[in-house]
């Protein structure tokens, strides 16, 4: 425990070092360089797998570290990028009701341009008016805020009902999954004010920013993404390497005996909890203007599964297997279900990849599981030599020693 | 002398069965007291409701100079009140290192933002060099706690609640899976603890308690059945009867 921050965390610097890397490379490798060699739409997605790989970060605290496994942690993330689609959408629209108003004949009054960009906003859904939580969305500032403080107290109100009640292990899962599920169905509905399931859309048209072609934004983007997903790690590892990390992995191991220290638990699965969601919601609010759409689909129950699968296959309880599993098995979905992987005729049957994708990642989370609980990165520890003693066995008591059961049969 | 913690008319029922009937107990501000009984006799419910994990039915527990009720207070509050607990089964975090056990037992701000921000500073590192010192464990500071032995987990668990500074101490079978060298440095540390609190042993091994050589307290059924010094109890009839006659 000597030593500065990042003496004590080689493996920020490392990181760091090879996002800056990637970044630099994607950047000059663009079509907004001048290049041919990445595509604008590959730009977007290596951006948007940067903001998966934030979310899982925040997903290995909770759960890695904390030993929280919440399925519900993309929801955070969609009502994230809810917020920051709320002001695309409002001002884009305004600004396109804006130009074709202007010839008329008589200029418009303020009130009827809020009624246009109502008309244009809900059509949609059959209505005109703002229903009320629009109503800072003509704000950048107002709804950046809110990017950060909606799911923050939605975190906080569920986290605090449901820690303070001990709710734990595969309840609390269950518990997280509901409110995941409550929250899609509550956006498909057309009366809940975010269009249903039409969700938001247009998102890649930057208000203010017409002029510039898409491959520039996307580069914007892909820095965007790349600054947060670097500022979340050194966060995160700050948070870990500490007492507080002390205190957490704790919590995972042993909550009552962390009781029993005197720290009150349900305060700091509290701020985990809450820190998580507010990560998750800030990688949310990148990834939805490069993806361009969001809907309530994306909320659904199997985004925040998958997210723990990502990290489970990554390895748990640290953050750079967490951002590998992301990074991998996100831009492998994206290989596999985009139909560029070719099918396997087995004569009587032909695998189609993009069905079969699925099974696939069922099967390896399995495996992994099963065989590698320490995930890809495992492979670190594993070639490093820093391999965990394996003692499971009954304690021998004092006469063996230290040795446990199965270590003294060997 | 007024009492430390003062249990009264204490009873706790689980599904009919009483496990706790009536208990009353005190101890004071630095005294050591063995509780003896066979199983089953309410000893692990005992520590369970004063240290805030079992709700009894009825009755008052008070501690300190203010007879605060601890019935109120969360586990947590409990701990950091003064109450310190030792599991009959070594509970220590396996997968940290014994430096960060015991820097995660002293006696510091637990709040989260305090605990967030805290940076350990020179004396904090000398304290907890003391510690391992006096627990045996000052040349295995960096090792992960997971690789000790049965005995110095137990040690190190015992030094972690030390390092918490408790005014009350309460020990469960800490001498089990011991052996006779470790048992002996075990007595000698709970003595020296009880110099400047109060400490409760619950342990089987009559042996062991005849060694702490301190006031005795029986349980049976879930409620004293006698109490004095140990050669008092071992001749007291009932005792011989319920206890040490099997």
């Amino acid at each position: 425990m000597t030593g500065t921050f990042l003496s004590r965390n080689p493996s920020v610097l490392i990181f760091i070092a090879c996002l800056a890397a990637f970044t630099l490379a994607v950047t000059l490798m663009s079509e907004a360089a001048g290049s041919e060699l990445i595509s604008t739409s590959f730009v977007k997605t290596l951006g948007k797998t940067l903001c998966l790989c934030l979310v899982a970060i925040a997903m290995d605290l909770v759960w890695g570290f904390a030993g929280i496994l919440s399925l519900g942690h993309f929801a955070f993330f969609g009502v994230g990028g809810y917020m920051i689609g709320m002001w695309l959408m409002y001002a884009r629209t305004e600004a396109i009701v804006a130009t074709s108003l202007a010839n008329a004949e008589i200029p418009p009054t303020d009130q009827e341009i809020i009624d246009a960009i109502g008309t244009q906003i809900f059509g949609v859904v059959g209505s005109s008016d703002f229903p009320p939580i629009w109503s800072f969305a003509d704000s950048l500032t107002l709804q950046l805020l809110m990017v950060v403080l909606v799911p923050g107290l939605l975190a906080l109100v569920f986290g605090w009902l449901a820690f303070r009640s001990r709710v734990t292990g595969v309840y609390l899962s269950i518990l997280t999954q509901a409110m995941t599920l409550a929250l899609a169905l509550y956006l498909f509905q057309n009366d809940s004010g975010l269009r249903g399931n039409n969700g938001l859309s247009g998102l890649q048209n930057i208000p203010g920013a017409e002029g510039i072609p898409q491959a520039t934004i996307s580069v914007w983007f892909f820095w965007a993404s790349a600054v947060a997903l670097g500022l979340g790690y050194v966060l995160s590892a700050w948070v870990v390497s500490g007492k507080f990390g002390s205190v957490i992995r704790g919590i995972r191991d042993d909550e009552a005996r962390v009781r029993f220290l005197g720290y009150s638990v349900e305060g700091y699965k509290l701020f985990i909890f809450t820190l998580t969601a507010v990560i998750a919601a800030i990688a949310g609010a990148l990834y939805y203007p490069q993806a361009g759409i969001i809907n309530p689909a994306e909320i659904a129950p199997i985004a925040s599964i998958y997210l723990a699968v990502w990290v489970a296959i990554g390895g748990r309880g640290r953050l750079y297997g967490a951002v590998i599993g992301a990074a991998l098995v996100s831009l492998l979905s994206t290989w596999f279900t985009g139909g560029q992987v070719p099918s396997i005729p087995l004569g009587v049957y032909t695998i189609v990849w993009v069905d079969w994708w699925q099974v696939l990642l069922g099967i390896s989370f399995v495996l992994v599981t099963l065989f590698a609980p320490r995930g890809i990165g495992g492979l670190f520890d594993y070639f490093s030599g820093n391999r965990a003693p394996n003692r499971h066995g009954r304690d021998l008591g004092p006469d063996a020693g230290s040795l446990r059961e199965q270590e003294a049969e060997q | 002398m007024s009492q430390l913690l003062e249990v009264s008319g204490v009873s706790v029922t689980f599904d009919g069965f009483r496990a706790i009937n009536n208990l009353s107990f005190s101890i004071g501000q630095s005294e050591l007291r063995a509780i003896i009984g066979p199983n089953g006799a309410g000893k692990t419910t005992f520590m369970d409701i004063v240290t805030g994990k079992t709700r009894p039915d009825e009755g008052r527990v008070l501690w300190g100079e203010m007879s605060q009720s601890l019935l109120k207070m969360s586990e947590s509050q409990i701990a950091r009140a003064g109450v310190g607990r030792k599991f009959q089964r070594p509970t220590v975090f396996e997968d940290q290192s014994v430096y960060d056990n015991l820097a995660m037992a002293l006696k510091k701000d637990r709040s989260p933002w305090g605990v967030l921000f805290f940076r350990p500073q020179a004396n904090d590192r000398v304290r907890i060099e003391e510690l391992a010192g006096e627990i045996g464990l000052a040349d295995q500071l960096d090792r992960k706690s997971g690789e000790l032995s049965h005995g110095q987990k137990q040690w190190l668990e015992i030094g972690m609640l030390l390092a918490q500074e408790p005014r009350l101490l309460l020990v469960d079978e800490p001498a089990a899976g011991m052996t006779l060298a470790e048992r002996e440095h075990t007595t000698d540390l709970l003595k020296e603890a009880a110099k400047t609190r109060a400490v409760v042993v619950v342990e089987h091994d009559m042996e062991f308690v005849r060694r702490l050589e301190c006031k005795v307290t029986v349980l049976h059924e879930g409620s004293v059945l006698a109490e004095g010094s140990l050669d008092h109890v071992t001749k007291n009839q009932d005792v011989i009867d319920v206890y040490l006659g099997r």
